[in-house]
């Protein structure tokens, strides 16, 4: 939470509505049902097929902004690459959104459970990051 | 000089190319990719050339990053960035100049495709749009046919690479032998360069 009480928005992009979608509440499930945290998935395309849709990263984006930073975290391919475009020559994001560097479904899941306990955007990425650390073997 | 009437027209003749071409990039992108790319830039282009009809931006800066912007949000593959990156960036390097001379489209382009370099961490041998448009830009102070020639000998070349970036890149020598997509379509909007001179010229 920044120092005023607002909380970090968190956007999560994949190539698939269903995985965006599916691993947001994943993540709010594992987060212990937090249902305060904003969250909201970009995934496919605005056809409905898979692909990354600027317009709905946008979207997303403005939807979860409660003034404390949005932070992103994508998939793989088209998605990394949208949103850099985004942020390196658009207006078309808040201020203070960022591509976070982390595992989609880990790191989700990370970022969630850091924002719901009051993490600003600087925890909620460093955690979200620190999930890229979790070897499985 | 190239004003904006140009910049529209170049638009223009890329979003027929594309038209016309579609059903061959999404072949060759069948054989390493997701066969996606014709249908995903037939639709980026269309979406610029019905914007540009709309809005008429009145310099060459505002038509590429107009173009841009309206390929980010349209395409749905990583085309969209990488040439949305690439004409927006180019468009920013022209400001807000009524006219431009080829020697200051060729440095502004050479922004744009710098642009993509960032974007996409790839170089020049990766199999990839740039094998195509770093060449287009190297030769673009001879004039638009240099530029169009340099850009589709240097699309033919990426057929022997090995892919190392985006997702023909996962099929590792398996993506030897099939001319690149990207390379391919980048070479389209170079001779559409020159097509748009032509249209002004005749």
């Amino acid at each position: 939470m920044g120092d005023d009480g607002k909380q970090v928005g968190i956007v999560l992009v994949s190539h698939s509505a269903d995985v965006a979608a599916a691993v947001a509440e994943l993540a709010r499930g594992l987060a212990g049902g937090a249902a305060a945290v904003p969250v909201a998935a970009a995934g496919g395309t605005e056809g409905g097929g898979l692909g990354t849709s600027a317009e709905m990263i946008a979207a997303a984006a403005a939807s979860v902004d409660r003034g404390a930073g949005v932070a992103v975290l994508t998939d793989l391919g088209s998605a990394v690459l949208t949103m850099k475009a985004l942020l390196a020559e658009g207006d078309e994001l808040p201020p203070g959104t960022r591509l976070v560097d982390a595992p989609f479904v880990e790191g989700a899941v990370a970022a969630v459970v850091t924002a719901s306990a009051g993490g600003d955007l600087d925890a909620v990425q460093a955690a979200a990051a620190e999930a890229y650390d979790y070897r499985k073997v | 000089m190239l004003d904006a009437d140009f910049f529209r027209r170049w638009m223009t003749v890329a979003a027929a190319s594309v038209d016309r071409e579609a059903g061959r990039l999404t072949a060759l992108d069948s054989a390493i990719g997701d066969a996606d790319h014709g249908s995903n830039l037939q639709r980026g282009f269309r979406a610029v050339a019905a914007t540009l009809e709309q809005e008429a931006p009145d310099t060459p800066g505002a038509v590429l990053a107009l173009s841009g912007k309206q390929l980010i949000s349209t395409v749905g593959g990583a085309s969209g960035p990488l040439y949305g990156t690439l004409l927006r960036r180019t468009g920013k390097a022209l400001g807000d100049a009524a006219e431009v001379d080829t020697g200051q489209l060729a440095e502004a382009l050479r922004a744009g495709v710098e642009g993509v370099m960032a974007l996409g961490g790839a170089a020049p041998g990766d199999k990839t749009m740039l094998d195509a448009l770093v060449p287009a830009v190297d030769a673009l102070g001879d004039g638009f046919a240099a530029a169009r020639a340099a850009a589709e000998a240097g699309a033919e070349a990426t057929t022997p690479l090995r892919a190392r970036k985006g997702r023909a890149s996962y099929l590792g020598e398996r993506s030897i032998g099939h001319q690149d997509p990207g390379a391919t379509s980048s070479a389209l909007l170079i001779a559409a360069l020159e097509e748009a001179a032509g249209t002004a010229e005749g």
